[in-house]
């Protein structure tokens, strides 16, 4: 059911592209060896270069260029192996050159797709349109000082890649599971670390509205966008803007807007007519850039298995549902934890173990699964447990939930508080001989019919073995001593 | 007698001990005092640090060290970046700037054992052809007219340089050459000079004015100066991208290697009907010399010749408008406040920049506006490319051309500056070979009827600057230039 926001007039559709600008993952900058570290005290990692001192050239890091083409692959894209630098001129502070190195004409990556998953099981194919290298500009300090800014040089120079999207995304769930499966894949090939909050990916979202059938409609972009949720919300709210300007009888203009997250609403920043005019030339510093074909064969051939195929893998092999599946790849550490845990062992009841109590383990204690207070290790031993009948399942939720407490090992749990299941029948017969003589009547009921009542029996048996009993055997006894 | 030095007598007196490096130093230094409030061909001496790199070299010369510039005095046009001494780029924006680095070329020629004397005065970020746009006023041509004391121009950009060699301030400079910077001044000033290939030299460290077609180069009294210059200057750089990973040859071998049986070219399209006409005699005895030494004389079109000096006015501003947006108050140089960033932006730029500079920023960013782009930018890259296919297809026929290197002789100071189209005609023979990257290089070859020196220019083959050096040195040795400038240290 395609996503539609209904207006006055009837029913609009929603047409977003993305252009997400992500860091890329480099000791050095993409012209200079000017470090790259975040929270570097400020103008620590700064080159001449990068300060653009008077006869200062740029050289390009080879390694940054290696990761725009793993990423190009790791997208399903075309590889220039002719690309360009063109120079983006524009005047401000903290762009230190006057004009930012960029591939404007001949971007190192062509077109690519990603295929993203949706809440209902759906996927959809959005087509990337180019993926370029291009320089970072510093940082502008406004609020350090009354009357004066300040200028923070130590991302000037670092390396980003623009990866500007088709305008295929029709809802804000598929700009966020757009923005999602991107990270993903980037943070799977260890290209970026799509760490939103330290601004190391961040989007711009250019949204248009259009009634069904209808070319494009003027389009708007809103800049600078650094989560995943004001990304969805962006896209709606202006979205909804702009359906009110058109019923209004009014017109979208084109224009640079702002996404004020607090107020929940979009802001106008700069119209077309205030739009730079940036000379693009290509940068007669720098050589075109030639790849060898043979050394993307190298890289394409190093490539990690990405998120779609681990999926299919996990569908194939581990016969888990297309959704566990997505979610345990979506984030490579959990595919790793997940294959730990599920190696010789009964995949679903790994998968089960991990979306379920590990995940909001994790959540509660707000840990990622790299720290995670259980292992995959010890996760896996927890499964031995119950899998060689030591303990029952409902035990194994208590020592679990000890394990996220003391990070203890869970042999030891069960040990210390005695955990272990009984499957001595003796003990659970005498068990039931006790439930059966203090509930007569209840007994009398099932026997004539009442056949409910068999749960009622098992759980005080249950009970009276403080959980321990092996559900199998008390019920075996259970049903033995009423029959 | 000092004075009568060339880099490589002094060098062959400095290894005989003959002569020290603080005894040529202090010469150099004296007769800088003596003639630089004439000439204004330094913007900065480095007296002191001079003396003792020269001190440093007679040690080193004394415990037998065979450097190839040990102990030499030269002055740096003052668009080389120099650790811890001002560069100007003749700029009032860089005026108070001393670079915390050294440009490599520079530094090549310090690990050679360079001693420098100055840094050398230039048209304001190398943009001229008279030396007169510079904020430190203008370089005076060492030369005259016979009879006639007016000041003339040393041409430019490397105007100081030029004048400094000529009147005896210094055994050789470094120059720099973005349209004929380093051979229009050569020929004004009766001086060698060549702007090797591009890419022979790196970038790195020299202030940029357009970056696809500036290369440094040295100037010198003689071809066979210029060779050794050159090969300390030269060499494969990994800062500068553009820097060829090329060897580089012994030049000053290559100067003798005569020219027999080579094929020289003469572009037909070099010809013109406002020629001066003594122009014209001089390139036609240079053939004749060529002729005489042993080689053939071919006539040769270069058919986009006349697109020539209209691309590089299109291109150069175009990459000098970005180049030298850097230039912003913010980090370095001279700062103009204003109350807001676009203030200050502007105000230190207006006050900054001079005219020809500001002209030639306003022209870049046009070019490159969109809407003209294609028109300009676009269609000046096509021609450049035809320019260079026109140099390829001859280069397979002959081994070097033989060309005027100007189309007039010194002109006087304050002329043609109210006409900048008429200024920039000076660079119509020299501005083809940066736009196809090829070697050139300016030898005197004679005097004009008004006693000032005319030099021919010799274009050779990307990376074969051997062949330029062994033309140039041929017509050098059948010239026998011996005049000399009126203004000269030593007398």
């Amino acid at each position: 059911m395609a996503y539609t926001i209904e207006g006055n007039s009837g029913s609009w559709e929603v047409v977003v592209g993305l252009e997400v600008h992500a860091q890329v993952i480099s000791k050095a900058k993409l012209f200079s060896g000017a470090a790259t570290a975040f929270g570097a005290a400020p103008n620590s990692q700064v080159s001449l270069v990068d300060a653009a001192f008077p006869g200062m050239l740029p050289v390009l890091n080879g390694e940054c260029v290696a990761q725009a083409v793993r990423t190009g692959l790791g997208l399903n894209a075309e590889i220039h192996l002719h690309s360009r630098f063109d120079r983006k001129n524009y005047f401000y502070a903290d762009l230190p050159s006057g004009y930012q190195i960029s591939q404007y004409e001949h971007p190192i990556v062509g077109k690519g797709v990603i295929e993203i998953e949706l809440a209902d099981g759906s996927t959809r194919q959005i087509g990337v349109t180019r993926l370029h290298l291009e320089q970072d500009a510093g940082k502008s300090l406004h609020d350090q000082h009354p009357t004066k800014t300040f200028v923070d040089l130590n991302r000037s120079g670092v390396a980003l890649m623009e990866i500007v999207s088709e305008p295929d995304i029709r809802s804000p769930e598929e700009a966020g599971a757009y923005v999602r499966k991107l990270r993903s894949i980037l943070r799977y090939l260890g290209t970026c670390d799509g760490n939103m909050e330290e601004g190391s990916l961040r989007a711009d979202v250019n949204v248009s509205v259009r009634k069904a059938g209808e070319p494009y409609r003027t389009r708007c972009e809103i800049k600078n966008v650094n989560s995943i949720r004001f990304v969805m919300q962006a896209v709606e709210v202006e979205a909804l803007r702009q359906i009110k300007v058109w019923e209004d009888g009014g017109e979208v203009v084109q224009e640079t807007r702002l996404f004020d997250s607090a107020r929940g609403t979009t802001r106008s920043m700069r119209s077309k007519e205030d739009a730079h005019d940036y000379r693009y030339f290509p940068d007669p510093d720098l050589l075109p850039l030639i790849l060898d074909p043979a050394w993307v064969e190298t890289l394409r051939a190093a490539l990690p298995e990405l998120p779609d195929a681990k999926r299919a893998r996990f569908i194939d092999a581990f016969g888990l549902s297309p959704y566990d599946s997505g979610v345990l790849v979506a984030e490579q550490p959990t595919a790793h934890y997940f294959e730990t845990v599920a190696a010789g062992r009964d995949p679903k009841l790994a998968a089960n173990w991990i979306t379920g109590d590990l995940f909001g383990a994790l959540n509660r204690t707000s840990r990622s699964i790299e720290d995670s207070p259980v292992s995959a290790a010890s996760l896996g031993a927890l499964l031995d447990l119950i899998s060689d009948k030591t303990i029952n399942g409902k035990i194994a939720k208590q020592v679990f939930e000890e394990m996220v407490e003391t990070g203890a090992a869970p042999d030891a749990i069960v040990q210390a508080r005695g955990l272990r299941q009984v499957v001595d029948t003796s003990a659970i017969d005498a068990a039931v001989d006790a439930v059966i003589a203090a509930n007569p009547d209840k007994a009398a009921e099932y026997r004539s019919g009442k056949d409910k009542l068999f749960g009622f029996f098992v759980g005080q048996v249950m009970k009276a073995m403080a959980g321990k009993g092996n559900p199998a055997l008390v019920n075996d006894a259970v049903k033995a001593k009423l029959g | 007698m000092i004075s009568d030095f060339t880099l490589a007598s002094a060098r062959a007196a400095l290894r005989a001990r003959d002569v020290s490096s603080v005894e040529l130093t202090q010469h150099f230094l004296g007769a800088i005092e003596a003639l630089n409030p004439q000439l204004n061909a330094f913007i900065t001496v480095t007296g002191e640090r001079a003396l003792a790199q020269a001190a440093a070299a007679d040690a080193a010369l004394a415990s037998g060290d065979q450097g190839a510039l040990l102990g030499i005095p030269l002055a740096i046009k003052d668009l080389f970046c120099t650790e811890g001494v001002r560069t100007t780029a003749g700029s009032r924006i860089l005026s108070p700037f001393v670079p915390p680095y050294e440009s490599t070329v520079t530094a090549n020629l310090l690990r050679d054992g360079a001693v420098f004397l100055g840094k050398a005065n230039m048209d304001e970020f190398a943009m001229g052809s008279s030396n007169a746009t510079s904020a430190f006023g203008p370089v005076v041509n060492p030369w005259t007219r016979t009879g006639d004391n007016r000041p003339l121009v040393p041409g430019g950009s490397s105007g100081g340089s030029a004048a400094a060699v000529a009147a005896g301030l210094a055994l050789g400079a470094t120059a720099t050459d973005t349209g004929g910077s380093i051979r229009q001044p050569a020929s004004f000033c009766g001086i060698a000079g060549i702007k090797p290939t591009y890419g022979r030299c790196s970038r790195w460290g020299v202030v940029a004015f357009a970056s696809s077609l500036d290369q440094a180069g040295p100037v010198a009294r003689n071809v066979e100066d210029c060779a050794i210059l050159l090969g300390s200057m030269a060499g494969y750089d990994p800062k500068d991208s553009t820097s060829a990973n090329i060897a580089v040859p012994d030049f000053a071998a290559a100067c003798r290697r005569g020219v027999k049986g080579l094929r020289i070219g003469v572009p037909r399209e070099y010809r013109s009907d406002d020629m001066p006409p003594e122009i014209e005699a001089i390139w036609q005895q240079g053939l004749g010399w060529l002729r005489d030494a042993g080689a053939e004389i071919v006539d040769v079109s270069l058919p986009h010749t006349k697109y020539g000096l209209a691309t590089y006015y299109i291109v150069a501003p175009a990459e000098a408008s970005s180049n030298l947006a850097r230039y912003d108050g913010v980090r370095f140089g001279a700062r103009s406040n204003g109350e807001d960033l676009t203030a200050l932006y502007e105000n230190t730029r207006a006050d900054g920049f001079g005219a020809e500079v500001q002209r030639r920023i306003m022209i870049g960013t046009y070019v490159l506006s969109a809407g003209y782009y294609d028109a300009y930018y676009i269609r000046a890259q096509k021609i450049r490319s035809l320019i260079l296919k026109d140099f390829t297809d001859v280069f397979a026929r002959v081994d070097a051309l033989v060309t005027p290197t100007a189309p007039s002789a010194a002109f006087g100071l304050g002329d043609r500056l109210d006409d900048p189209i008429k200024m920039y005609f000076n660079d119509v023979f020299t501005v083809p070979a940066n736009m196809a990257g090829i070697p050139g290089m300016s030898v005197p070859a004679g005097l004009d009827a008004q006693g000032l020196p005319l030099g021919l220019q010799v274009l050779g083959r990307p990376f074969d600057e051997e062949t330029v050096f062994a033309v140039a040195q041929a017509i050098e040795d059948a010239a026998g230039f011996v005049a000399k400038p009126s203004v000269r240290a030593g007398g």
